[in-house]
């Protein structure tokens, strides 16, 4: 359980630096046809399939923080493969969000009871509590 | 005037994708756990029942929204207020709808988590 959930956030940190140089690229050649935003595109969907897997077993508010660490990630290669300057207020960005995500890290993954179809009774919480306790 | 349509803008993005987000994990949790499913259905039944799951377009769709109107708020305001203030009051936004609409149990621990990477990630792309 804890491995696949390691390895999974991995690979969302991997696909999410794919993600945001494709949002760069746009952002500067938009429309021209070359490689890169070839391969920004296949690590796009590598990172959309790999969401979309861990949001199917875990809860939204689990795996977005845990999606962050892709921008913690994408600093450090900034600052070690293309030897960018990374700021001292940049520095502390990437210290709140190690710190957000190690917060939900250390609770379960699932409170919420998977299988329904918009459940409507409001005391859910109690019902979910019970439910992450057995996981 | 500059300001309010900034603003508007990033105020669209934000619920546009705090709706994508909810959309998409609603449908993901109706598909169930995909490695048990794999297992069971083989993997291209379990693409074609994500996207046969009406939730899940409707998420994508509000997802191509938000990546839109992102494109149009950033020629109307600067990107390094843009982004840092889009990315962080999404975080913001889906602990709250995640509590609403997919009766997560966001317990103390969770809303620190969401502030702390909604400051940390408004710092590292402003």
């Amino acid at each position: 359980m804890f491995a696949a959930a390691g390895d999974s956030m991995l690979s969302h940190g991997m696909k999410q630096t794919g993600n945001i140089s494709l949002h760069h690229l746009q952002g500067v050649i938009l429309a021209v046809l070359n490689p890169w935003v070839a391969v920004g595109i296949v690590l796009l969907l590598a990172f959309f399939a790999a969401y979309m897997n861990a949001l199917s077993w875990a809860d939204l508010t689990y795996v977005l923080p845990a999606t962050s660490l892709g921008y913690v990630l994408l600093a450090l290669v900034a600052k070690f493969l293309l030897h960018e300057q990374v700021s001292p207020l940049r520095w502390i960005g990437i210290a709140l969000i190690s710190g957000g995500v190690g917060f939900v890290a250390g609770g379960p993954a699932l409170t919420s009871h998977a299988h329904h179809d918009a459940a409507r009774e409001p005391e859910s919480a109690s019902v979910a509590a019970s439910a992450g306790a057995e996981r | 005037m500059n300001h309010v349509y900034t603003w508007g803008g990033i105020l669209i993005i934000v619920i546009a994708s705090v709706v994508g987000d909810i959309l998409l994990a609603r449908a993901m949790k109706q598909v169930g756990d995909v490695h048990a499913q794999w297992r069971r259905v083989g993997l291209w039944n379990v693409i074609g029942r994500v996207l046969a799951n009406s939730n899940f377009l409707l998420g994508v769709t509000a997802m191509a929204v938000a990546f839109f109107s992102l494109l149009f708020a950033l020629s109307w305001g600067d990107v390094s207020l843009v982004a840092p203030a889009a990315a962080s009051l999404t975080f913001i936004g889906n602990a709250f709808a995640a509590k609403i609409f997919l009766h997560e149990k966001v317990d103390r621990r969770r809303w620190i988590a969401a502030l702390l990477v909604a400051g940390g990630v408004a710092l590292l792309a402003g």
